[in-house]
């Protein structure tokens, strides 16, 4: 049987109160949202927190909000409500696409966006997705608040700067017009980590040429998680075929996959590179 | 700590540890076994249960974090002594074998029919795609939950 080390559990009715409990019980103390990345490590002692803090109470920090061109989204949103969404369908696509393949549908009724963010797993799919749509998030102390870019966020795996007695409180989308997105992956069965995955979100110019773009890949092993060489080659030139499959060779070129039992190096950089094709194709047909 | 929560209809208090999960306070302290306990990791699905109407992976939830909440177990599925019809389902069909997985099926397919009355085989193979039948009878489950909705 696996059960979690001996904790002591508190549940925050306010932001406010959760920061002031992260204060009071100190570095050992951790929020617990969906609990689906958190418990399973405590299950296996990787975590091992004398205080959990429950803030699943917090439902002023559940809502989707268009706010002029910023799409903000509350930290405990749960996938299921951001794949339902059709103002996420409509504005962020991409965001969709990778909800469809988080987890299973049980798992994505608990889980949550800012929970996925601050577990930082490299093979975790929304950060890819964040990094792509260029978010910013908003954390949140006693003392007041912060916006910091996803790569100010990320500072290595399982690592992020939201300090102990810190909260992620929102994340805040971009939404520029003639742009499209999409994320695309391959798993072994419904649940399972990425063997590959890519995002890419593509803004066109009134004459058609690619204004801009980004493309974000997940279990790869790409540092930082953009492909800023492909990126570079498609910007100022026309969507076709071919610029795809350049862009999807320096990719394929840029990522540093390790072999493991989801598949070796060559399989995973051909996925870098024929995903990373899919997702450039889809996102410009969205943004037509 | 003491933990109070609503299960099937009836509010209940117990005492339980902060780290308790779940599904051992529903089996072990409630004494309702009809929820059943697998692979610990959330991955498996037969500890599903509804949890405000939703269906949750009920080992990777303390007991403590569903107190307030409204819990529904395979227990509380009949009503007045009469079969749910998913239940009814799953007979009709055969949607069980060994039994194992089908206490979180039919959770998860009750959660389903609740939110839409009439799903295809697609959403149906979607809803419990989180949720592993080791006798891979996956046809006449889906078959049993197409059959509850034709009711």
């Amino acid at each position: 049987m696996q059960v979690p080390a001996p904790f002591d559990y508190a549940r925050a009715e306010s932001v406010e109160d959760a920061l002031t409990l992260l204060q009071r019980h100190g570095p050992e103390s951790r929020v617990i949202a969906g609990g689906h990345s958190l418990l399973p490590m405590m299950k296996l002692r990787l975590a091992r927190p004398e205080w959990l803090i429950d803030i699943n109470d917090l439902f002023e920090l559940d809502y989707l909000v268009e706010d002029g061109d910023v799409l903000r989204v509350g930290a405990l949103t749960r996938h299921a409500t951001l794949l339902g969404s059709d103002l996420i369908a409509g504005k962020l696509p991409i965001v969709t696409d990778a909800e469809r393949v988080i987890a299973d549908p049980v798992v994505r009724n608990r889980g949550t966006i800012g929970g996925s963010l601050c577990q930082a797993d490299p093979a975790e799919d929304l950060s890819t997705v964040c990094e792509v749509l260029r978010a910013q998030v908003v954390i949140r102390s006693l003392d007041g608040e912060r916006v910091v870019s996803m790569e100010e966020l990320h500072r290595g795996p399982y690592e992020t700067a939201v300090e102990q007695d810190e909260l992620l409180t929102e994340i805040r989308f971009p939404i520029r017009p003639r742009t499209g997105s999409a994320y695309e992956k391959v798993e072994r069965r419904v649940g399972d980590w990425a063997v590959a995955a890519a995002g890419a979100s593509v803004t066109l110019a009134d004459d058609g040429t690619i204004a801009d773009v980004a493309i974000g890949l997940t279990s790869v092993g790409l540092d930082g998680r953009t492909a800023t060489r492909a990126e570079d080659a498609l910007r100022n030139a026309p969507p076709s075929e071919e610029a795809f499959t350049a862009a999807a060779e320096l990719a394929k070129q840029d990522c540093d996959p390790v072999a493991d039992q989801r598949g070796p190096v060559d399989y995973k950089r051909h996925l870098a590179a024929e995903l990373t094709k899919r997702v450039l194709r889809r996102a410009v047909e969205r943004a037509r | 700590m003491q933990i109070t929560m609503t299960v099937n209809g009836t509010e209940v208090t117990a005492e339980a540890e902060p780290r308790t999960l779940l599904v051992h306070f529903v089996r072990d302290t409630l004494k309702l076994t009809g929820t059943h306990w697998g692979c610990d990791t959330s991955n498996c699905g037969t500890c599903v249960l509804l949890m405000d109407g939703e269906p949750v992976k009920s080992c990777t939830v303390l007991a403590a974090m569903a107190a307030g909440r409204e819990i529904r177990t395979v227990e509380g599925l009949a009503q007045n002594g009469e079969l749910d019809v998913v239940q009814k389902g799953f007979m009709a069909e055969h949607g069980l074998q060994c039994g194992f997985c089908t206490p979180g099926m039919m959770m998860s397919a009750r959660a389903l029919l609740d939110r839409n009355p009439d799903p295809s085989e697609t959403e149906i193979r979607t809803a419990i795609s989180g949720q592993i039948c080791r006798c891979t009878g996956y046809a006449t489950i889906v078959r049993s939950i197409r059959w509850a909705a034709a009711q």
